[in-house]
């Protein structure tokens, strides 16, 4: 398994760049926050996205997509990164299409794939219940009565939540809250009445929202793999998922530290270019260490994922720590690099910041993957 | 069609290679060697002394061969192979667990500049020596006076005629005590800038007036030496390139010599090889196979996550074919920085037994590995700061201004 793109690869990545540039500036996102759009992304442009293929990415050619692979949708999020561009296409392209692909029932991947491939639906995955991520930590409840089940809790902080077509919900069907075994996955119409959809208003102004089911009644055949084994499919899901939106991430570092540097050339003081001081230099430097760093971690785990690795939990929590915290120290060093117009609303940087501190949250922050690596790693 | 006959050159070849590693390796330079046998470090040279007489065996068939540096051209005593055939024999000495037959500054870095600068007489003379082990060369670089700043270098050689005249001292001269030869920078032109009055010159460690002085290090021994040129005499055919214009060649071998650190990774920065999660669990303790202090643990866990992150870094680079030089400087800085940091998570976590300098109260590994980490204290010196490393990032990577 080599660690660069193939050929394919490096073409959706060419596309999805020019895309950025030209359809989804940040001002793209700018005026839907301004105008408190209420999707918070924009219905042309996410056909548009659709219409390039990349809601079928992930999704088998047999039901519409193309089957391009984790890496051909990740290098597409890494491009939308830089320039913020908001979408359906992680909660959807990525989290959608790969868990009804891989887990779906030969009905099901014939009902929804299409539909996901073409645009008709956007999808949202509903797992946490509580302020920090932890997949295990399941209270809702899914009882069976006759040929359905019963949901009844609250998910929080859902990606997506707030416009999701159809959701994809995590219940507890036995056991106790922390046991990964006794959970199971529902396919569950968005909006239903006793369903309860409170638009989360988040520093990043993105979709998410948090959804309360009161006696929702899911029939038997939208069960979503095996009854009882959700817990071995959502770390698979939330895996492939973890390693897309950690080169999202990348993306966002790559634009802040470009702006950044270029700010270096550009500012004066004292008579003289900011960008001569030794004592910005070295931490631009370091910062490009880490950036390198992390970029290499992402190509391994979205190769890796495409060539079935057995290290893919392992590489996932590798891609999210430092996806995390490069993000992280990036977004928090081109501000200060930047100097008072940094901390201005008019002037771009401060979106990368506050997208940073949302996105460094979802499926799990650094320590969360940090700890999980030492897990896995066996100490 | 010219596939298939390239397939069945190479094929032949990897033939060739087996047949001939497999009559000339000796058996104690191959894996599977009785651990009894004696291993040496073979560096060649006029000094060298064996305490396994195959090691010589060894290094003198793969040198005959040109097989120490097997892309050189075989007029110089190289191998005069093609990419793939290097590739070939690296898969094959690796499948039979082969020793690496010499170590060698020579190799490393003086032949790649000897190529790109020499002149045809200076690569015949000293090329084949290089690739025999016959000469073992040592770096006369830094001064008391010039460490980072390398180009304030002092060590004049005046023109005599038939010769320099070279008067002035060296220092962290690695090996220079075991060394036959010096590739060393000297000041020709005194009233010229700094970077446009240097040259780079060869010098016979046994001509009159060279002497070497062993450094003792916070760790102990080691291989640096002060070298110290009074009155030393050096033919003018011992000029690599023109005068005054060392300085190109010096960056150049530079680069040769973090490349050569950065191909090696982690391994290249000396120290100890222990696993800092063994240690962690041995002295701290362990519950439920996770070593049972957070603190610790947490520290530990972002240091192994980092090291990853590295590692695949230099597949990625491999994988990418070499762009070497833009980004030596980092893997020099961070494969160092890295080791150091591994290093004092080391002896943290052993605790008292962490410091042990010496006596029978401690493990010979304890207190090797208090050296280890006092040693590697010099990662990030040697070979160029990491503080010039970073400066070498944000002009030549990033492109800051200066």
């Amino acid at each position: 398994m080599k660690l660069i793109l193939n050929e394919e690869q490096q073409f959706l990545k060419d596309t999805a760049k020019n895309f950025a540039e030209e359809r989804t500036p940040v001002n793209h996102f700018r005026s839907l926050r301004d105008n408190k759009d209420d999707l918070l992304w924009d219905k042309d442009t996410w056909k548009e996205m659709v219409n390039l293929g990349w809601s079928g990415i992930l999704i088998p050619e047999e039901y519409g997509g193309s089957n391009f692979g984790l890496a051909g949708i990740s290098v597409i999020l890494q491009e939308c990164g830089k320039t913020l561009t908001p979408s359906p296409l992680f909660a959807t392209g990525v989290l959608g299409a790969y868990a009804i692909s891989q887990y779906g029932t030969e009905e099901q991947k014939k009902k929804y794939l299409p539909q996901i491939a073409n645009g008709e639906i956007t999808t949202a995955i509903a797992i946490d219940e509580s302020s920090h991520h932890n997949p295990l930590n399941i209270n809702m409840s899914g009882v069976s009565k006759d040929n359905s089940y019963i949901l009844n809790g609250k998910k929080v902080f859902v990606v997506d939540g707030a416009s999701a077509d159809l959701l994809i919900v995590v219940a507890r069907t036995s056991g106790k809250t922390g046991d990964s075994t006794g959970l199971t996955l529902f396919l569950v119409e968005n909006n239903q009445p006793n369903m309860n959809v409170v638009k989360l208003d988040m520093a990043d102004s993105r979709n998410y929202a948090n959804i309360t089911f009161s006696d929702i009644t899911v029939q038997k055949e939208n069960i979503l793999g095996d009854i009882e084994a959700g817990g071995e499919a959502i770390e698979n899901i939330l895996d492939i998922g973890r390693i897309a939106i950690s080169a999202e991430m990348l993306g966002n570092t790559e634009a802040a530290f470009e702006s950044t540097i270029n700010y270096l050339k550009e500012r004066k003081q004292f008579g003289v270019l900011i960008g001569t001081f030794q004592a910005l230099q070295h931490r631009a430097a370091e910062m490009f260490c880490e950036i390198e760093l992390t970029k290499s971690s992402i190509m391994a785990a979205m190769q890796g994922a495409d060539n079935n690795s057995n290290e893919l939990q392992r590489l996932a929590s590798l891609a999210k720590t430092m996806a995390g915290e490069t993000l992280h120290l990036v977004s928090n060093e081109a501000i200060q690099m930047h100097g008072g117009i940094g901390v201005t609303d008019e002037y771009d940087l401060g979106f990368y910041l506050k997208r940073s501190r949302v996105v460094e949250q979802i499926f799990g922050c650094s320590k969360f993957h940090t700890e999980r690596y030492a897990n896995i790693s066996g100490f | 069609m010219m596939w298939e006959n390239n397939m069945t050159q190479i094929d032949s070849f990897r033939e060739e290679v087996k047949q001939w590693l497999d009559d000339n390796c000796p058996a104690s330079m191959r894996a599977g060697a009785d651990p009894e046998t004696p291993l040496d470090e073979v560096w060649g040279g006029r000094k060298a002394v064996y305490k396994n007489p195959e090691s010589k065996v060894w290094l003198d068939r793969m040198g005959a061969k040109g097989w120490t540096m097997p892309t050189v051209p075989s007029e110089y005593g190289g191998g005069g192979l093609s990419k793939e055939e290097v590739k070939v024999l690296n898969e094959e000495m690796f499948s039979i667990g082969a020793k690496t037959p010499l170590l060698s500054f020579g190799i490393w870095m003086l032949a790649p500049v000897l190529l790109e600068y020499g002149s045809e007489e200076q690569k015949k003379e000293h090329l084949p020596k290089i690739i025999k082990g016959e000469i073992r060369w040592c770096q006369g670089y830094s001064e008391p006076g010039s460490g980072s700043d390398l180009a304030s270098l002092a060590t004049k050689a005046e023109d005599i005629g038939e010769h320099f005249m070279v008067n002035g001292q060296k220092v962290w001269t690695s090996y220079a005590d075991k060394a036959d030869w010096i590739f060393a920078l000297v000041r020709t032109g005194p009233k010229e800038p700094k970077h446009d009055g240097i040259s780079f010159l060869l010098i016979d460690m046994e001509t009159n007036g060279v002497s070497t002085k062993p450094i003792t290090l916070i760790s102990g021994k080691s291989p640096f030496c002060e070298t110290f040129f009074d009155d030393v005499k050096v033919p003018k055919s011992n000029l690599i390139g023109q005068l005054n214009a060392g300085w190109a060649i010096a960056k150049a071998l530079l680069q040769h010599e973090r490349a050569f650190i950065s191909n090696f990774g982690l391994a290249a920065a000396v120290g100890s090889k222990k696993d800092l999660v063994t240690i962690a669990k041995k002295h701290i303790g362990e519950e439920n196979g996770k070593i049972n202090n957070g603190f610790y643990r947490s520290e530990i866990a972002s240091h192994k996550i980092k090291e990853h992150a590295f590692g695949l870094t230099l597949q990625r680079a491999g994988d990418e074919g070499g762009k070497a030089s833009a980004t030596a400087s980092m893997f020099k800085l961070y494969g160092t920085e890295h080791n150091k940091k591994r290093h004092e998570l080391m002896i943290a976590a052993m605790g008292t037994d962490g410091v042990a300098w010496d006596g029978d109260e401690f493990d010979d590994s304890d207190k090797n590995l208090t050296k280890a980490w006092l040693r590697t204290k010099g990662n990030s010196l040697e070979g160029g700061t990491s503080e010039v490393q970073l400066n070498v990032i944000s002009k030549r990577v990033l492109g800051l201004p200066s």
